[in-house]
C-alpha cells in the first residue's frame, strides 16, 4: 500500500508541537509532583502528558522520524511508570521530562526546517532517561504484580525471557491502515524474534478478498522486553485482533484483549512504599544526569558539551547561566541572538489553523441566511420595472437591504472569528520561562495568569510572542527583587507577576504587572544623561518612563544573560506598534511596574475615520484619534515663521498639515477654516489639519507593499464603498514629521 | 557581449514569441504576451504623495491594490491625455501586479526569434538594458521590451530597494 504520507507530515508536525506544548504546560502544573495516580488533578495531568507523548511516538514512527520515535519511547516508558504509580515524579524527573520536551521539539523543528538537531544533546538526554529507568528499581508492589511488566527494558542478558505471542488479526485489520510487518519489525528490535505464520484460513484465490487479513501468527520473542513492551507493539491494533501473550519462563497466562495493560490488578499498592528506598536510590543518579543535560540546554552554545561534565556537579543551580556566560568570552551579537532564539522560534509560523467546528457551523448558517436575504431582494426587485417601485415596494426593499447588511456584518464577524485563537497560545509558554528564570536568577516568583481564554487574531498573537517574552523576562530580571531585598523591604519573599488579558472597547488589553521595586526615576534620568538621550525640562513621570523605550537604553547594573543588553524595550515597542498596538507603562517606586499593551482585535479590519484633504480621502485609525475641533484663530501660533502649533487647554501641539505633507492642494493657508484632529501615537501627540471629517467606517486593510512599496506616512490602503482606493494614514510617522 | 545580445542569444532557443504591441506616441512597442494579465480602461487613480510624476497612483482591481505607471510620461512620448480611449495594460511580472498606461494597444503578433535585431546602444540617454531588440513587422519597427527588467528597475521606484525595505 503506497500512500503519499508527505501530505500529512505538516499536520503531524503541528499536532506534535501542540502535544509538546500540552506536555510542557501540564508538567509545570504545581500539583503534579508526587501525586498519586488516583489523585484527581495530578493523575489527570500525568495521563495527558502520557497521551501526548504516546501519540507523538506513534506518529513519528509512521512518518519516518525514527529518531524522534525512539527517543520519545524512553520518555513514554518513564511516564508510563509514573502513571502506574510505580515511580514517583520527583523534581529531578520533572526537569528531565521538560528537558526531553525541548529535545523532541528541537528534533521536530530541525526536521521541519531541514536543519540538523543537536544530536549530542539528544543522546545525553536519552542516556539520562535510560539511566533513570535502569537505575531505580520500580517499587516492590510492581514486582508483585508481574515480574515481566516490572523489568525495565535494558537489563542483563540473564533476564532474557521467552515470550510466546499468538496474534490473530481480525479480517479488517489491514483496512485500519495497520501493517503486521511493522509490528513485527518493532518486536524484532526488542529481542530475538521468530515468526510462524498460520495460513490455514486462507481461501482459494477466487474467494480471496485482497483487503482482508486471513493470516495468523505465532511469534516467539527472546529478550529483555517486558510484557508491557510487547503489548505496546500491538497497541494500535488492540481492537482488531485476538492477542495472547505467554511468558514461557513464567507459566501464568496474561490473556486479555490488550487494552488494559494499565487496568491494574487489585493488588497494586499505592505509592506509600515508594518514597522509601527506591527513590533514594534513584535520586543521586537522576540528579547529576539532569544537571549535565540542563547545563547544556542552550543547544547552540557549542562550548557547553565539553565544559559541562566536569563542571556539572558544582554548577547545578546556575547551570543555564553558567554555560552561556562561560561559552563566549567576547559575547558577540550573534551568540546572543542564538541563545535568545529557541524559545521564540519554536512555535513560530504555523501555516494552518485549527478551528472549532461550532465556528464553521455558524458560518454555514450565516451563508444560508445570506442566501435567503438575496432571494428576498430578488423577489422584491428582480423583475420589477422602474414604475413598479411604489412606496410600499421601496419600503420592502429597504428592509431587505437592512437585513442584508445585518447578515453581512454577522458574516464578517464570524469569518474573522475563524482567525481568532485564545491568548493562552502565548501565555502558556510563560510559566516555563518564569520557572527557568527563577532558578537562573535565584528569585522567587509567583506567576498569576488571568483571561487566557481571551481571543485574538492569529497574526497578532504570533507577533506578540516575542515582545511578551521579553517583557516577562525583564520583569523577573529587573522588576522583582531578590528574596533578601524583598524581605528587607517588608514584602513577601515571593514576588508576584500578574498577566491579565481582557477586552476593552474593541481592543484587547494585556497588563503585565509586577510587585517589584518599580522604576527608579533618578537612575533613569542619570542614565539618560550619560547616554546623551534628550530629556525634557521638568520631566513628568510619564516622560521619564518613556526613556526606557529609547534605543540603547538599559539600566541593569550588571549585564546578565537574561536581559539588559539594551536591545530591549525599544524593539519590544516597535514590535507592538507594528501590529497597530500601543505600549504604556506605569510605575510606583517600591510597589511595582505595570506595562499595558493595547492591541486591535484583528489585523484585517480597522475602525477608521475618513477625512478629506483637497480632493483626496484618507483614513485615520480611530484608536489614534483623541478629539477633533475647529480651531479659533487665536489658538494658532507660528514658530520661527515656519512650524505652527495649536494651543489646546494650555498645551501646544504641533500642527501637521496633511496637504503639505502629501503635496496636495488643500486649504492649508487658513487653519481656522478646516478641522484639526488631535491624534496620539505611542511617541507623541500632534494636531493633524484636514479639510473635512467625512464619516466613520470599518475598513478592510489592504497592503500597498504587495504590488508597490512602502510609502512614508501611509500604513496601508483600503477600498471605499465606491470602489476607489483610500490610503490609511500612519499616525506614528505623521507625529514624527514636524 | 552586451546585455541585449545576451538576451538575443537566449531567445533563439525558442523559435517564436507572441507579443502584445502598443503605441507610445509614434513608436510601437512589444511585450511578451505571457506577462499581460488584462487590458482595461484608464480610470481614476488614488494619488500617492511625493512620487515621480510617471507613477500615477494606485487603483483597486477587484480588491487588489495595483500601482499605475504612465510609460508615456516615463519616456516622454506621446500626448499625455486621459480620455475614454486611454488604456491600461495590467502586467503580472516578478510576482507583482502593475498597470502601465499606453496610448493604444495595437495588436498581438508572433515573431521569429530570427527576426529580432539587437538594439543599438544609445548611450546614457536611452537605457537599452531592458530592450530585447528590434523586430520588423509589415515594414514597421517594433521595439521589444523586456518588461520584467523595466518594471523592476530601481529607477522606476516601484519596488522597495533592499536598503529601505527595513
Amino acid at each position: 500500500m503506497s500512500v503519499d504520507l508527505s501530505q500529512f507530515v505538516q499536520a503531524f508536525l503541528e499536532e506534535s508541537f501542540e502535544g509538546l506544548d500540552r506536555m510542557e504546560s501540564e508538567l509545570l502544573g504545581s500539583d503534579i509532583l508526587d501525586s498519586a495516580p488516583d489523585e484527581e488533578r495530578g493523575g489527570e495531568r500525568i495521563n495527558t502528558i502520557f497521551r501526548a507523548a504516546h501519540s507523538i511516538k506513534g506518529s513519528a514512527a509512521t512518518f519516518g522520524f525514527a529518531a524522534v520515535g525512539e527517543f520519545t519511547h524512553g520518555v513514554e516508558t518513564l511516564l508510563d511508570q509514573i502513571r502506574d504509580g510505580r515511580r514517583p515524579l520527583t523534581e529531578e524527573g520533572r526537569a528531565l521530562l521538560l528537558e526531553a520536551v525541548d529535545r523532541i521539539r528541537d528534533m521536530l523543528s530541525a526536521a521541519r526546517d531541514g536543519t540538523e538537531h543537536d544530536a549530542h544533546g539528544v543522546e545525553r538526554t536519552r542516556e539520562a532517561i535510560a539511566a533513570l529507568l535502569a537505575d531505580a528499581p520500580p517499587g516492590p508492589e510492581a514486582a508483585a504484580r508481574s515480574a515481566a511488566t516490572a523489568a525495565p527494558a535494558p537489563q542483563g542478558a540473564e533476564d532474557a525471557a521467552l515470550w510466546r505471542i499468538e496474534f490473530a488479526p481480525h479480517r479488517g485489520l489491514l483496512g485500519t491502515g495497520n501493517d503486521p510487518l511493522r509490528i513485527f519489525a518493532y518486536l524484532r528490535d526488542l529481542g530475538e524474534l521468530s515468526v510462524t505464520c498460520d495460513a490455514a484460513e486462507l481461501p482459494a484465490v477466487d474467494a480471496l478478498a485482497p483487503e482482508s487479513c486471513y493470516l495468523r501468527w505465532t511469534l516467539e520473542l527472546r529478550g529483555a522486553a517486558s510484557e508491557a513492551d510487547i503489548r505496546e507493539a500491538f497497541e494500535w491494533v488492540a481492537e482488531d485482533c485476538d492477542l495472547a501473550i505467554t511468558g514461557a519462563a513464567r507459566p501464568e497466562v496474561a490473556r486479555a484483549d490488550v487494552t488494559p495493560n494499565r487496568a491494574a490488578p487489585p493488588d497494586v499498592t499505592p505509592p506509600d512504599v515508594t518514597p522509601g528506598k527506591p527513590t533514594a536510590a534513584a535520586k543521586p543518579r537522576a540528579n547529576d544526569t539532569s544537571v549535565t543535560t540542563r547545563a547544556a540546554a542552550p543547544a547552540a552554545a557549542d562550548a557547553a558539551p565539553e565544559a559541562t561534565p566536569a563542571a556539572a556537579p558544582a554548577a547545578a543551580d546556575e547551570a543555564p547561566v553558567a554555560s552561556t556566560t562561560a561559552a563566549p568570552g567576547g559575547a558577540d551579537a550573534a551568540a546572543v541572538d542564538r541563545r535568545r532564539k529557541p524559545p521564540v522560534d519554536r512555535r513560530a509560523d504555523s501555516s494552518s489553523i485549527r478551528v472549532a467546528v461550532e465556528k464553521i457551523d455558524a458560518l454555514v448558517d450565516l451563508v444560508g441566511e445570506l442566501v435567503i436575504s438575496q432571494a428576498m431582494l430578488e423577489t422584491i426587485g428582480g423583475s420589477a420595472e422602474p414604475e413598479d417601485f411604489d412606496a410600499v415596494r421601496v419600503e420592502r426593499l429597504r428592509q431587505g437591504l437592512a437585513q442584508l447588511e445585518r447578515n453581512m456584518r454577522e458574516l464578517q464577524e464570524a469569518v474573522l472569528s475563524v482567525r481568532m485563537i485564545p491568548i493562552s497560545f502565548v501565555f502558556s509558554r510563560l510559566p516555563r520561562l518564569v520557572r527557568d528564570l527563577e532558578s537562573a536568577l535565584a528569585k522567587k516568583v509567583r506567576l498569576v495568569i488571568e483571561g487566557e481564554e481571551t481571543e485574538l487574531d492569529k497574526g497578532v498573537i504570533e507577533k506578540l510572542v516575542d515582545p511578551l517574552t521579553h517583557i516577562v523576562r525583564n520583569a523577573v530580571d529587573h522588576g522583582i527583587e531578590s528574596p533578601a531585598a524583598r524581605a528587607a523591604a517588608g514584602k513577601p519573599e515571593t514576588g508576584t507577576l500578574k498577566l491579565r488579558a481582557r477586552h476593552q472597547g474593541g481592543n484587547i488589553v494585556i497588563d503585565i504587572e509586577d510587585d517589584g521595586a518599580g522604576l527608579d526615576r533618578e537612575r533613569l534620568l542619570r542614565k539618560a544623561r550619560e547616554r546623551g538621550i534628550p530629556v525634557p525640562e521638568n520631566p513628568t513621570d510619564r516622560d521619564v518612563w518613556q526613556l526606557i523605550f529609547a534605543p540603547g537604553f538599559s539600566t541593569a547594573e550588571a549585564i546578565t544573560d537574561i536581559s539588559g543588553r539594551g536591545v530591549g524595550m525599544d524593539v519590544v515597542r516597535q514590535n507592538i506598534e507594528s501590529i497597530n498596538g500601543r505600549l504604556d507603562i506605569e510605575s510606583t517606586a517600591g510597589a511595582g511596574t505595570k506595562l499595558t499593551i493595547r492591541l486591535p482585535l484583528t489585523l484585517a479590519i480597522l475602525d477608521g475615520m475618513s477625512v478629506r484633504v483637497g480632493e483626496e480621502i484618507f483614513i485615520l485609525p480611530l484608536t489614534a484619534i483623541l478629539e477633533s475641533l475647529q480651531p479659533r484663530p487665536e489658538q494658532l501660533h507660528s514658530i520661527g515663521g515656519r512650524g505652527r502649533v495649536v494651543r489646546l487647554r494650555g498645551e501646544y501641539l504641533p500642527l501637521v498639515s496633511l496637504s503639505d505633507v502629501f503635496n496636495l492642494p488643500g486649504r492649508s493657508g487658513k487653519a481656522e477654516e478646516g478641522i484639526v484632529v488631535v491624534v496620539e501615537s505611542a511617541k507623541d501627540r500632534a494636531a493633524l489639519f484636514v479639510d473635512e471629517l467625512i464619516a466613520q467606517h470599518q475598513v478592510v486593510i489592504k497592503s500597498l507593499e504587495t504590488n508597490y512599496r512602502r510609502v512614508p506616512g501611509i500604513s496601508g490602503a483600503t477600498i471605499m464603498g465606491d470602489g476607489r482606493v483610500a490610503l490609511i494614514l500612519d499616525v506614528d510617522a505623521l507625529t514624527q514629521i514636524h | 557581449m552586451s546585455a541585449a545580445e545576451l538576451q538575443h542569444g537566449q531567445l533563439s532557443a525558442e523559435n517564436r514569441r507572441e507579443l502584445l504591441t502598443f503605441r507610445l506616441g509614434e513608436e510601437e512597442y512589444g511585450i511578451d504576451i505571457l506577462s499581460v494579465q488584462e487590458i482595461r480602461r484608464y480610470e481614476a487613480v488614488t494619488r500617492i504623495a511625493n512620487t515621480p510624476e510617471f507613477i500615477k497612483g494606485v487603483i483597486n482591481m477587484r480588491g487588489t491594490i495595483v500601482p499605475i505607471v504612465d510609460l508615456r510620461i516615463r519616456f516622454a512620448l506621446g500626448n499625455v491625455t486621459y480620455d475614454e480611449f486611454t488604456v491600461v495594460v495590467i502586467l503580472n511580472v516578478a510576482d507583482r501586479v502593475v498597470g502601465i498606461v499606453v496610448d493604444a494597444v495595437s495588436d498581438v503578433i508572433a515573431i521569429d526569434a530570427e527576426a529580432l535585431r539587437p538594439a543599438p546602444e544609445f548611450g546614457a540617454h536611452l537605457d537599452t538594458d531592458y530592450l530585447d531588440g528590434l523586430a520588423t513587422v509589415d515594414e514597421r519597427m517594433v521595439i521589444i521590451v523586456d518588461i520584467e527588467a523595466l518594471i523592476t528597475t530601481p529607477e522606476l521606484g516601484l519596488i522597495d530597494d533592499a536598503s529601505s525595505a527595513a
